[in-house]
Order: C-alpha cells, then sequence, then structure tokens
C-alpha cells in the first residue's frame, strides 16, 4: 500500500492530533497452546488524518469499517500496528502506560452504550469523582464540590452525587458519561457513537450539550459515528472510512454538497429523507432516485484487492482491482481515494 | 370518544367525505378495512404497578396501504403490534378493545383461532434478524415451516417454496443457500430471510417491527426498497414501526404518532411532516438532524425524558415536556385530551385549537431556517 506522507505545511501548528499511516491488523489464531495465525483481519489501514485545535472530527462508516478501532487507537486503548500519532507534538504512538498516564487527562474517550460504561455498583459521585481520584488530583473545593459543578456543567443536578447508575434515564447516563470525560478537563475528547443509543429527542439534547461544552470549554473533538445526519450536525471535517480504509476527507460543506468519492455518494444517497411519500397517478410509489449498491461490506479478514470498495462500485474498472487508489488532494483540503472520483472534472 | 376515529375510518372507506352516519354500531366490524383496531389497551401487572403499555389506541389498516407507527422507546408501538399478533397471550397481559382482522375479531378469538390466522394471514418482520431466527436449524426448513403448517403440502413442495421465496427476496444462489445455517448469513442477508419467511404465505396484513434498525444505511436502503416492492406484489396492508422518521417517510401512507401509550396524532404523512398539529410532533421533528435542510446551528429538543408508564402523567401525558402546556389554564394537566379531527383523516389529541396549532408550527418553521423546504400552512 502507498503511504501517505504527511504534507508539512498541513501538519501545522492548529492541528491538536496528527495521525499518519495509521494501521491495526489483528492475527487470527487456531489452536491453544501453539497458536497458528490462520489468517490477519485488517482493521485499519493507513489511515491519517489531523484534527485542527477546537474543531470537530467527524470519523463516519458502516459497521466493520474500523471507525471504533481508530477511536481506539487514539486514546491508546489498542496499540497500533503501525502508524504514527502526534498529540500537541509529542508521538504518543508507542508510549508505555507509565508514560501515558499524564496524557491521558487531556485525551478522554466518551463512550457509545451509557448503559455498560458506567459500574452499577458505584454512585455518580464516584463515577465522576474517579478521575481525580486516579491521577491524584487535588481540587481547590474538594473533590465533592468539583464533581457537583461537573454534574451542573452537564445539566444535571448536584443532588444526583448519592444516586446509583439504574436511577437513570439513557440520556442522563450519557450526561454522567460525559461529565466524568469532562473532570480533567481533557484538550482532546474522542467520542465513539455517543449518541446512537438514545431516542431522537434525547439525542438532540446531548448534541447540544457537546456544542455548548466546545464553545465553552475550547474542547476538541473527534467523533465517531454511523448517522450521517448527525455528522454533518456536529462536525467540522469529515472522515469516510470503508472497510479499514479511509476513501474520503473534507470539509464538511465539501463533503455533503460535493461528495467525491463513490462510496460516499451512495451513502448519502442511501439516507432514507423525512420528506412524505408521493404516490404516481397508478398509486404506485413515486420513490426518489437513489444508488443502490448491492450486497455487503466484504469481510476484512479477506479485504477485495486494491480499491477495497470495487466490488460493490458501478463505475469500477480493471485498473480499481490492481492498482490501489492513493488518497490525492483533488481540491484544496477534500482528499479522496479513488481512480474515477464524482463531481470532478475528468483529468486531462 | 371514538367518534372521530371511525369517521376517519369510513372516509378511507367511502372517499373524500366523512360518513355523516355517527351512529355506527360499536361491535360491528368495518366494512373493507383490512385491519381495525379500537380502543386497544393492554396492561402488564408488575410488582411496581400496573404498566399502561398502549392505552385506548384506535386506527385502520386498507389493503395496499402502509401505516407507519413512530414513537421513542416506550411509547408502546411494539406491544401495540405483539398485540395485533396475539402473541401477549400466556403472559400476564391484560387486553381490552377490539381488533378486526377482515371482519374477524382477535381480542376474544380463541388461541388456536389466532394461530391459525398467524403465519398465514398477518405475519410479522422482527427487529434483530440474528435473536429471530432459529441458529439450529436451517434457513430454508424455518422458512418451509410455516407453510407446512398452514398448508397441505409435503416437505418437497415446501423445500421448493422457500427456495422461491428466497430468490424473491434477493438472495443470491437460492438453491445452495437454502441449506444455510443462519449464521452464515450477513445481517441484510439474515433480514431478507426473516422477510421470506413473513410472506412465505402470502399474509394480508404485515408488521415490520423496527425492521432496519439492526442494518447499516445502504443495507437499510435495499430492505426498505424490497419491502416496498414486495408490498406492491403481493397488495398487503403494512405496519411498520420504528422511531426513525425518515425510514417511515420512505414507506408509509399514513403515520401514527404515539406518546406514553396514547396516540399523539394520526395523519397522513403529508400531514404529519408539512402540518403536524400535536407539540410531541413538532418537538420531534425539530429535534432530528436532516441532511435535506440547510444545517442549523442548533437542535431544538424535548426538554425532560419519556414519562414511567406506571405513573403516566395525569392530564395529557405530554404536559411535563410541552412548552405549550401553561397556554390553556390548567387544561392540559386536568384534562385528557381526546383525538379531534383537525383536517381529512387529520387527527390530534390536542387541547391547543386549530389555529393555536397552525401559528404555532409556522411559528417554528419560520424560527427553524426560513429558506426551509417545508410547505407553508395554508
Amino acid at each position: 500500500m502507498q503511504v501517505t506522507q504527511p504534507d508539512p505545511a498541513r501538519v501545522s501548528s492548529t492541528a491538536l492530533m496528527s495521525v499518519s499511516g495509521l494501521t491495526k491488523h489483528f492475527p487470527v489464531t487456531r489452536g491453544v497452546i501453539f497458536q497458528r495465525r490462520v489468517g490477519l483481519v485488517r482493521s485499519v489501514d493507513d489511515v491519517s488524518f489531523d484534527v485542527a485545535r477546537g474543531e470537530t472530527l467527524g470519523i463516519v462508516g458502516e459497521s466493520g469499517c474500523g471507525k471504533t478501532t481508530t477511536a481506539r487507537m487514539l486514546v491508546r486503548l489498542i496499540e497500533p500496528t503501525a502508524g504514527q500519532i502526534m498529540f500537541d507534538g509529542r508521538d504518543i504512538t508507542h508510549l508505555r502506560a507509565g508514560a501515558m498516564r499524564p496524557l491521558r487527562r487531556e485525551v478522554q474517550m466518551i463512550f457509545q452504550d451509557p448503559y455498560s460504561s458506567l459500574n452499577p455498583r458505584h454512585t455518580v459521585g464516584a463515577i465522576v469523582g474517579a478521575p481525580f481520584r486516579l491521577q491524584k488530583v487535588k481540587t481547590e473545593k474538594g473533590t465533592k464540590q468539583s464533581v457537583q459543578e461537573l454534574l451542573e456543567l452537564v445539566g444535571l443536578s448536584p443532588e444526583h452525587y448519592n444516586r446509583y447508575p439504574h436511577e437513570f434515564s439513557g440520556g442522563q447516563r450519557q450526561r454522567i458519561g460525559i461529565a466524568r470525560t469532562l473532570a480533567l478537563r481533557p484538550k482532546l475528547i474522542v467520542a465513539d457513537e455517543p449518541v446512537s443509543a438514545l431516542d431522537v429527542s434525547i439525542q438532540a439534547q446531548v448534541i447540544n450539550l457537546l456544542a455548548d461544552l466546545q464553545a465553552e470549554l475550547g474542547l476538541t473533538y473527534v467523533i465517531i459515528a454511523h448517522d450521517l445526519s448527525v455528522i454533518r450536525h456536529v462536525c467540522d471535517e469529515v472522515a469516510v472510512m470503508y472497510l479499514g480504509n479511509l476513501v474520503e476527507r473534507a470539509r464538511r460543506a465539501d463533503l455533503y454538497e460535493r461528495p467525491r468519492h463513490p462510496y460516499t455518494v451512495a451513502l448519502l444517497s442511501a439516507v432514507p429523507r423525512p420528506e412524505p411519500l408521493q404516490r404516481t397517478q397508478d398509486g404506485r410509489r413515486d420513490r426518489r432516485e437513489r444508488i443502490r449498491l448491492t450486497g455487503d461490506v466484504p469481510s476484512p479478514l479477506n479485504p477485495p484487492s486494491a480499491c477495497r470498495f470495487h466490488t460493490r462500485c458501478w463505475k469500477a474498472q480493471e485498473v480499481c482491482r490492481t492498482v490501489p487508489p492513493p488518497l490525492a488532494e483533488l481540491a484544496p483540503g477534500h482528499y479522496v481515494a479513488c481512480h474515477f472520483p464524482e463531481n470532478t472534472p475528468a483529468p486531462s | 370518544m371514538m367518534a372521530g376515529r371511525r369517521d376517519r375510518a369510513k372516509s378511507l372507506v367511502t372517499g373524500p367525505e366523512p360518513g355523516p352516519e355517527t351512529s355506527t354500531d360499536a361491535s360491528g366490524p368495518r366494512r373493507s378495512s383490512l385491519l381495525e383496531v379500537s380502543d386497544l389497551r393492554i396492561q402488564f401487572s408488575t410488582d411496581d404497578g400496573v404498566v399502561k403499555a398502549v392505552d385506548g389506541v384506535s386506527f385502520t389498516v386498507d389493503r395496499g396501504r402502509t401505516l407507519g407507527i413512530v414513537g421513542e422507546s416506550g411509547s408502546g408501538k411494539s406491544v401495540t403490534s405483539l398485540g395485533i399478533m396475539g402473541l401477549h397471550s400466556g403472559g400476564n397481559a391484560r387486553i381490552s378493545g377490539k381488533i378486526w382482522l377482515d371482519g374477524e375479531e382477535l381480542v376474544d378469538a380463541s388461541p388456536t383461532r389466532v394461530r391459525q390466522l398467524r403465519g398465514s394471514k398477518m405475519a410479522m418482520i422482527f427487529q434483530d434478524p440474528l435473536s429471530a431466527l432459529h441458529p439450529y436449524y436451517t434457513v430454508g426448513y424455518q422458512i418451509a415451516e410455516a407453510y407446512l403448517i398452514h398448508n397441505k403440502v409435503g416437505k418437497k413442495a415446501a423445500r421448493a417454496h422457500a427456495i422461491e421465496m428466497l430468490e424473491r427476496v434477493g438472495i443470491p444462489n437460492p438453491q445452495a443457500r437454502v441449506d444455510d445455517y443462519p449464521h452464515q448469513f450477513s445481517g441484510g442477508m439474515r433480514q431478507r430471510t426473516m422477510i421470506a419467511m413473513a410472506l412465505s404465505c402470502d399474509p394480508e396484513l404485515l408488521i415490520a417491527d423496527e425492521p432496519t434498525t439492526a442494518l447499516d444505511v445502504t443495507v437499510q436502503a435495499q430492505i426498505l426498497d424490497l419491502i416496498s416492492e414486495l408490498q406492491e406484489e403481493f397488495h398487503s396492508a403494512v405496519i411498520i414501526i420504528t422511531h426513525d422518521l425518515g425510514v417511515v417517510a420512505e414507506l408509509a401512507d399514513d403515520i401514527m404518532v404515539m406518546y406514553a401509550g396514547k396516540m399523539a396524532e394520526y395523519g397522513t404523512s403529508e400531514d404529519i411532516f408539512n402540518r403536524p398539529g400535536h407539540p410531541y410532533a413538532w418537538g420531534l421533528l425539530g429535534s432530528m438532524p436532516r441532511l435535506d435542510q440547510a444545517r442549523t446551528d442548533r437542535l431544538i429538543p424535548i426538554p425532560g425524558t419519556p414519562p414511567s408508564l406506571i405513573n403516566v402523567p395525569s392530564g395529557c401525558p405530554f404536559h411535563p415536556r410541552c412548552s405549550y402546556a401553561a397556554t390553556t389554564n390548567g387544561r392540559c394537566v386536568s384534562e385528557v385530551p381526546l383525538p379531534r379531527s383537525v383536517g381529512l383523516d387529520h387527527e390530534v389529541a390536542c387541547h391547543l385549537s386549530i389555529d393555536e396549532q397552525r401559528q404555532n408550527w409556522a411559528d417554528l418553521v419560520a424560527q427553524a431556517a426560513p429558506a426551509a423546504s417545508h410547505g407553508e400552512d395554508t
């Protein structure tokens, strides 16, 4: 695979986190004692992006595209196979646990499922106060006071301090999780599907809360989601992943108005629109034309050669099966890995 | 209390003007609606109290039409569908009201009779195909099972039918895949198998409970297209239950919005999206980020959380979260709003007057996005 070198001009001081060539392969083993390696799941392959200070990067893709693995590598919960993660000017790719600990204050994670990410035996006070305890941080007014301030910050009541997670609804639990990540005033928050487990009306509350906190505390977010409309709402820059590859990355408006990778085009076209159904004269449904992708996402255990999207792509030609398309900057700030991009004048 | 509802049912059948005869016999079935549900109530007794999961819901579905039931978790939409299928028997559910399927009453029917109808005349697609399919049997066996029970055919014919059904729902190479087990199928193929199972006996009523929630967006689009095509082919009545307004817009002719076990609003798809009258419907539409409209900086969420169905708030169940509840002199707190007709085939259970509803919605549209593509209220 061709490795895209980070452009020195692009990696400016505004990037809080900068990732290049990030790769994670999980071995598949057989046998108990003599573990033979029988395969390799290429979860994430050569992914590069920057996260600008104070902005939100969205990573979007279908299940199995490696977005969660990427998120976990960013916070160093998974050890990358290859590549480099720079955070605030430091290489944190292979920092050991001890060296990583002070950094944990600055990089925090919000998890998807507010039911399994809070310990049911701990009170809200203990959960939100845990970062202070673990990092041995003394706050001016004491831990309890700080925790209560955090609860207020995320829209909960300070009286909730002594309650247990089961007494709260899904949206409130997600707020507790957010309060915990904010405890140590991180610079970067990685949120893995922060709203997908919530009802629509509650989703909007949490999305607004994340936006308010960003404005108030100057946070930088990396948000992972499968919902393209949520991503459009919260992100400044969007990266689209397919089967472990980053296929397109652009500013929000560019990506949604002029998607260039066929997969992005298909993905956007597949989102159901909340517009009332029309019937034609003979009573048939008058449906919006959409690009239909056939089949399912192939297995990352044995991904298709070269461009991994070629098995489902309507524009695929011989070159797509043999030459991996490089991630090229087709327009300022708009990177696409495709031999035949859409919405682009044909190359001369 | 069901007068408006019956008129609507009638108007669906007889044409544009609502039926003038209001004294229809409350125990008689409607003429040609395939399914009519009237004042359905489903309650569960638990250690903490009685859960009123469905509380007086009425609607009709005609052949060839699709009804979408929309609501958040705990609004009673799945319980309603299970109630129609007769799948609450044996539990501790108490069901009252009437369900007529093609003129036949189901609530008081014998379990044997309901079992005969289930799978043949009415069928259901469940949310999670992995847990709804039996891991121990081949998909072919599971599709053929219902066909064997409801038709006098041999195993060979049933197997051939299963292959035919798999082909119809778009499984490539059905002759070989018929002997596969569910774990050998991908998520989208499993959901196709569920649809093949549901359609194997040509049901007249198909209930799809969150059929695409567990699927990726590109696969979801395939499944929605498939349901829509098959409905046109089989001319069956479909109820689609979902929390996703986008999914419901793709399929439904009529939409019922449920909140806390009650109907909040009922109307055509166009009514619900272009002239919604219930503050909860406004809330749902406002809190949803949309790709088809200009991006707004802030969503307008509904404050608070859905109520517990054991302690449903007095009066209108939505009043603690409703920003208009203060404008009705306490009626919202003390009096349960009954469904009221606000237009042809359009009912709203809200104390606000029709003019107030229209004005408030117009204000919300103007406030959200001046250039939005919503139709103005006339």
